[in-house]
């Protein structure tokens, strides 16, 4: 296997449920190594697009490769070196958090009995449950859940970790603790595939992302690239706000409104330097002049033309 | 290559099966409804057992020719006789319990796509919860005799049996035999624990496959008691479940139980195929 191969990657990967067609003609490319973001409003088909790369659901149209190897038919060679939280955490409920993840444990082949211990005890360490190890996992609570289903992923050292909205459940102490661990995992050099309807999580840790709706990938490279998908616009701050607009107007911004917080336009091709220029010759006085920051939260609206309404 | 892919290629394949096999194990005897059932089993086979203390002391001397009389003579006949009692129902919906729960269980609590990303193929997976679901058939059968044999001896003294010819064997002959009624009912109930994890391949909901399981042996066990049936008696799962009592003949009679054998193995081996089949390529979306 030659290491420049992508960690996910797929090929017209399709499946339907019932009359719903839930994933769509998906063309996944996962750049091992890298932090990847897997964004889209609820119902996008995120989740079981998750399932086939994980060998859980099979696709009816398509192909999908996970580290190199076809799924879902090397499952039994591929997931031991894959780490999954897919929706939410699940466990025995009577069972400890150790137990449980024994038992996770005893299921992969590949695992070596002599080190089953060690190896839980160093996964609940890592996610900070070595405490409540010995707890029923009905007595935590929905942050010690989350975690636990971390710790269940990193019972061996993966080449990549699937984690389906890790955050969800913590508070901010312990969503802190798990971006940083997601980005040291990431430093490790373990490839990350992080599904998330949090923006600024995805915007924090990946530097990739693919953009999900209605089943199919609207905008998929590296997090920079999507950046700069969303048109540029620029904010000014002037009193002379006639022979601004017409500055403006000359220059071919025909999109510039007066808002409460100064004059917005669209920047097309225009440099800003430009702008300033014309509009200082023209004798407006310029207050404040600069490019706005395009969030990834606008870039997404942009894409999928929603916010985090559900897709019908 | 990445540092942890190294570390990852040097780990060899080993089998999994023993491993799990011992985690379904503590799962399923670890599990406070699963002991409280075997307590409910132990507790019919005494209320039998007290039962006919109560009518022997009231109607000293009255004797009937069959196993449950037999028992107010020697005490040992109450784990034959508690064997008798259970098959029809109590043994059947224990097993029921833990069929359902098999794959549909797993799959209510959402751990079984865990399991099968851990990765456990799929045909390990179920033959793991299938010999578990034998394990527990046999333990639910042995509480029912071995208590039998306990509570009877308490009651009733222990001594040499009259087998159902008349001849008398010895205490360790009598314990021996009943050891095989146990083996012979475990086999049978496993048999019906295939149907149950077929069942339980079929749903989310575990309650649904132990209820739908249940119904099934009852219904067999309504269908073997129709007489206007016979024909398709000897078809039926269930139809000679109770033929451990000819290990009380002297000699043995093994006709009936050989048959009751294959027909077993026979239900066996189709609804495990079934639950193959099924599981096989099934989505798991819980």
């Amino acid at each position: 296997m030659s290491p420049d191969h992508a960690a996910i990657s797929s090929n017209g990967l399709g499946k339907r449920f019932g009359r719903q067609q839930v994933v769509v003609d998906l063309d996944l490319d996962v750049p091992r190594g890298s932090c990847y973001g897997f964004i889209g409003p609820n119902g996008s088909g995120k989740t079981t697009t998750i399932r086939m790369l994980l060998g859980l659901v099979r696709p009816d149209a398509g192909s999908c490769a996970v580290l190199g190897e076809e799924m879902p038919a090397a499952g039994g060679r591929v997931l031991p070196r894959v780490g999954a939280l897919v929706e939410g955490p699940a466990f025995h409920p009577y069972l400890s958090g150790l137990t449980n993840l024994l038992r996770l444990d005893a299921a992969d082949g590949t695992s070596d009995p002599a080190t089953a211990r060690s190896r839980a005890g160093a996964a609940l360490e890592r996610v900070g449950l070595i405490a409540a190890a010995n707890k029923r996992y009905r007595a935590y609570s929905l942050g010690m859940r989350q975690r636990l289903g971390i710790a269940a992923a990193l019972l061996q050292p993966r080449d990549l970790l699937v984690l389906d909205e890790p955050t969800n459940g913590l508070d901010p102490q312990g969503t802190r603790e798990v971006r940083h661990l997601v980005a040291e995992l990431a430093a490790e050099g373990t490839t990350i595939f992080l599904s998330s309807h949090l923006l600024s999580e995805v915007e924090q840790l990946c530097d990739h992302v693919g953009v999900m709706r209605e089943g199919r990938m609207v905008a998929q490279g590296p997090l920079a690239e999507l950046h700069g998908l969303r048109t540029r616009r620029f904010r000014l701050r002037t009193a002379d706000t006639a022979v601004a607009f017409q500055v403006l107007a000359g220059l071919g911004v025909g999109d510039a409104v007066e808002g409460a917080d100064g004059i917005v336009g669209g920047l097309g091709e225009l440099e800003p330097d430009r702008i300033v220029r014309a509009l200082v010759d023209a004798g407006v006085g310029v207050r404040a002049f600069g490019p706005l920051a395009a969030s990834l939260e606008d870039a997404f609206v942009e894409l999928t033309g929603e916010g985090f309404d559900v897709s019908a | 290559m990445s540092a942890p892919e190294a570390s990852v290629a040097v780990r060899q394949r080993r089998g999994s099966f023993g491993r799990l096999f011992v985690s379904e194990l503590q799962l399923v005897f670890g599990r406070r409804r699963n002991q409280v059932g075997l307590v409910v089993l132990l507790g019919l086979v005494t209320m039998l057992g007290v039962a006919l203390k109560v009518s022997q002391l009231r109607h000293p001397g009255a004797r009937g020719g069959d196993i449950i009389s037999a028992v107010a003579g020697n005490g040992i006949f109450l784990g034959f006789a508690g064997l008798t009692i259970e098959i029809a129902l109590f043994l059947p919906l224990a097993v029921s319990v833990l069929a359902g729960d098999a794959i549909a269980g797993e799959a209510n609590l959402g751990t079984l796509r865990y399991l099968l990303t851990s990765p456990v193929s799929r045909v390990r997976l179920l033959a793991v919860k299938a010999c578990a679901l034998g394990v527990g058939s046999l333990v639910g059968a042995l509480v029912v005799a071995l208590g039998g044999v306990l509570v009877g001896t308490a009651l009733f003294g222990a001594g040499p049996l009259i087998t159902l010819s008349g001849s008398r064997i010895g205490i360790g002959d009598g314990l021996l035999r009943l050891l095989l009624a146990v083996l012979y009912v475990t086999v049978g109930l496993a048999a019906l624990g295939m149907i149950g994890l077929f069942v339980s391949t079929l749903t989310e909901q575990p309650i649904a496959a132990t209820v739908a399981t249940a119904m099934v042996s009852t219904l067999l066990w309504i269908l073997d008691a129709v007489p206007q049936l016979d024909w398709l008696h000897p078809w039926l799962l269930v139809d000679r479940w109770s033929a451990f009592i000819d290990l009380l003949r002297d000699p043995i009679f093994t006709d009936r139980m050989v048959t009751g054998l294959w027909v077993d193995l026979a239900y066996g081996v189709v609804f495990f195929g079934a639950a193959w089949l099924r599981f096989r390529n099934k989505n798991i979306t819980s």
